[in-house]
């Protein structure tokens, strides 16, 4: 089976303000050494699919500079690889920009015109989560579904009201959806995955996107819904949409230090990948002390760090307490400063005895490059 | 292409013990997440050096698995790059490299391809950072024929290196060979920038020599000292560098990367180590965890307690176990209530629950008193050690050791179970 992978990584995760201030929401740092992107990038390279599609728009650079040929997915290949697809300005049209995710795949129909896949699966650039898709191909071929959408069931940590609610009959076809109903009737998400005949995606986007219908979930799939057989496949994994809210983004990255989410995510064979960055081991001296807390490489910490993440080549100085917190890459806490609940984004430096304190149901975040 | 480089890296390091058994020296793990080599290679790119041939011999498959075509390094390139050069059958030509010269000898035609005016002879068994273009200057602004990296060690040390006298402008006026009584401080480190059509001549010669043993250092820089027209310059360099040629000095050079500013920068970035290492997560310390003076690596996971020590790349350290002044390599398990102290425990080793190594008194080993001096217990790869078992000062567990091979629960100070 040959199959296309197209990656949504357009959105601007406006939700997570001020980490998207100076990058796209797919780029956003999670778990000590990814991007949010890694997951679905991996995920697709793990299921055997070689040519990958990146739709982005806001903000793209440093989502390009993460991403750069392709290589630390393999995906620097001379068959295939990694497609890189930006607005861009023509002579057809006098708009720049992505109208919505089905007029960005429009746009770029040449990547599906060129291919001899005979399958697309879509998934977007903010979701976390380790799932090999070969199983849910199987069932879409087995079943002879027109699409499936991967589902998921929620429990009371996601706020059901931000996701798209389906309801199935007992084959599994979808027969109703409400995206982001008030009340919704079923606890059965649609992660924003789909699985397709290319043929058949190529068609309702020619259908649609000439006559104003820009979404693909919204103008594209959903009309259909009784003309087509919408299968729904569940995934019973760990499964996280970093660009809900700051809450939500700060409570998914401490999930990691749950040994069980780190098994399921990071000790499986299929393997998240990300830009290799040479760096030494991290190190501890003598004054420092770090408990129930993800330590990147190039770290150095002298301080008292619990309950915490520390991205990659973050200083913690003698005397520094970090608690409950994210840091981010290059950043440094110094001598006596307190960081409390916080997320401190990338190169910011916290000054020398500064208190930083948020809770953990409001957790403070700071931009970029911030002295504190 | 002015430079190329070569990297002899087909060394035993027989004085490592059973951590060279079934690997070449350039391919021992070193601090946290490296292999020897990589401190060479990283050297040549960070010195713009792209064309490097790596002369492989004593049991090279780790090496190459590591090396691969030089990706890590940006050397997989179009032009130049990386080349493992082994050991080949010719019609005429013998087979195995008989000495470091030789070795060079045999690749006459690999450095010819890239006609370079400058040939940097390396080795691949040292941990140092050095600029080459300093080095390559300095022979460059002496109009020398050679030129070999110099530094100066204490005089009591002097013995053991192959020793250097200069006279005043840096020339190399003699050469004397792990002397007993060294004229002067200045140790060669087995680096050698030479212009390639001199060097070239020099080798073919020596090759023809029946009483030449075609090595670098004894063979071909005394007959160059000898010769009067040849200038043989000495460059001194104070950084850092080390032959980690003794257990010993691989374990103190291990653990000094721990203390607060150690002479190896690791963390510089405008001279960044490079290597290949598997893709894992970042680190995690529980909370009932206690880690000082220590290096954890990716894919580690810390449960007990860790006192100066080195821990590698997936090394998973259970709940109450204690491990203390100890080199920890990929993929180990140290389990529940395991006390480690000054040992080197190598990849993928298991070490049982309650185990004790590194206790008692210190005696000498019954295995091989010269490789192993002293204090230091060495774990080898892939080894089991059961669940109870303890082990002493100075002893020896081989590689790939099952439980069925320990005969009692303890192993004397200085023994060894193979």
């Amino acid at each position: 089976m040959r199959v296309l992978g197209i990656i949504l990584a357009g959105g601007m995760g406006g939700g997570i303000w001020p980490l998207t201030s100076k990058r796209a929401s797919a780029a956003v740092p999670v778990f000590g050494k990814y991007r949010a992107v890694d997951f679905t990038l991996s995920n697709m390279v793990n299921s055997g699919i070689t040519k990958v599609g990146i739709l982005t728009q806001y903000n793209p650079r440093s989502l390009m500079d993460h991403l750069g040929s392709g290589k630390d997915w393999d995906l620097d290949r001379r068959r295939g690889g990694l497609f890189v697809l930006q607005p861009y300005l023509s002579s057809g049209s006098d708009k720049m920009g992505y109208r919505g995710t089905a007029d960005a795949i429009f746009q770029n129909m040449t990547l599906l015109r060129r291919g001899d896949e005979d399958y697309v699966l879509i998934g977007s650039g903010d979701h976390i989560y380790n799932m090999n898709y070969s199983e849910m191909m199987k069932q879409h071929l087995a079943s002879g579904a027109d699409v499936t959408f991967v589902v998921k069931e929620l429990d009371n940590s996601y706020n059901l009201s931000d996701y798209g609610i389906v309801e199935i009959n007992e084959d599994g076809r979808i027969v109703g959806f409400e995206e982001k109903p008030k009340d919704p009737q079923t606890d059965l998400a649609s992660l924003g995955i789909y699985f397709m005949n290319k043929h058949l995606l190529m068609d309702l986007l020619y259908a649609t996107v000439p006559h104003g219908g820009y979404d693909l979930l919204l103008d594209v799939l959903l009309p259909n819904i009784r003309r087509f057989f919408f299968r729904a496949y569940r995934f019973g994994g760990y499964w996280r949409n970093v660009k809900k809210g700051i809450l939500e983004y700060y409570r998914t990255n401490m999930s990691v230090l749950d040994s069980r989410v780190r098994r399921e995510l990071f000790r499986s064979k299929n393997k998240i990948y990300t830009k290799l960055k040479d760096l030494p081991p991290p190190k501890v001296g003598a004054t420092g002390s770090v408990q129930n807390s993800i330590v990147a490489d190039g770290c150095i910490v002298n301080g008292i760090v619990r309950n915490s993440i520390l991205f990659r080549s973050v200083t913690v100085r003698a005397g520094a307490v970090i608690e409950d917190s994210i840091i981010f890459e290059g950043s440094s806490v110094e001598e006596g400063a307190h960081v409390i609940c916080s997320i401190v984004d990338k190169d910011s430096v916290v000054r020398a005895s500064k208190i930083v304190r948020g809770s953990r149901e409001h957790p403070l975040a700071f931009e970029k490059s911030s002295v504190l | 292409m002015n430079t190329v480089a070569l990297i002899l890296a087909g060394g035993q390091g027989t004085r490592l013990g059973i951590l060279t058994e079934d690997i070449a020296k350039p391919a021992v793990p070193f601090g946290g997440k490296y292999r020897i080599i990589d401190f060479t290679l990283s050297n040549c790119v960070n010195s713009g050096i792209y064309t490097v041939g790596v002369l492989t011999q004593y049991r090279p498959h780790v090496l190459i698995n590591h090396i691969g075509i030089g990706r890590p390094w940006d050397l997989d390139r179009k032009d130049g790059g990386l080349t493992i050069l082994p050991p080949f059958l010719g019609r005429k030509e013998s087979d195995w490299y008989s000495g470091t010269a030789n070795a060079v000898y045999q690749n006459i035609r690999y450095v010819d391809q890239y006609n370079p005016r400058y040939v940097l002879v390396l080795s691949g068994d040292h941990i140092y950072s050095m600029d080459y273009n300093e080095l390559l200057d300095y022979h460059i602004s002496k109009r020398a024929q050679g030129t070999v990296a110099c530094m100066e060690v204490p005089i009591n040390e002097a013995s053991r290196f192959g020793i250097m006298v200069t006279d005043a402008d840096g020339r190399i006026v003699e050469f004397q060979e792990k002397p007993k009584e060294p004229k002067s401080n200045l140790a060669s480190l087995g680096i050698y920038v030479f212009n390639w059509p001199f060097l070239r001549d020099v080798l073919i010669e020596d090759e023809e020599d029946p009483k030449s043993t075609h090595d670098f250092g004894r063979d071909i820089i005394t007959k160059l000292v000898s010769e009067n027209d040849v200038k043989l310059y000495a460059f001194r360099f104070d950084g850092y560098w080390k032959d980690v040629g003794t257990l010993e000095s691989y374990w103190e050079s291990n653990l000094e990367l721990t203390h607060p500013l150690p002479p190896l920068n690791l963390y510089d970035p405008n001279w960044r180590f490079y290597t290949h290492s598997e893709e894992m997560q970042p680190a995690y310390i529980g909370s009932k965890a206690s880690v000082v003076d220590s290096l954890v690596s990716e894919g580690a996971e810390i449960y007990g307690t860790v006192e100066n020590a080195v821990l590698f790349q997936g090394v998973f350290v259970e709940e109450g176990a204690v491990v203390r002044n100890s080199i920890i390599m990929t993929h180990a398990r140290i389990e529940r209530g395991a006390q480690i102290e000054d040992t080197i425990v190598c990849e993928r080793a298991v070490i049982g629950e309650d185990v004790k190594i590194g206790i008692g008194e210190d005696a000498p080993s019954k295995l091989d008193p010269k490789v192993y001096t002293g204090r230091i217990t060495v774990v080898g790869f892939d080894t089991v050690v059961p669940a109870g078992v303890s082990i002493g000062k100075n002893a020896v567990i081989g590689n790939g050791v099952r439980p069925e091979n320990f005969a009692s629960l303890t192993v004397e100070p200085g023994g060894f179970v193979l």
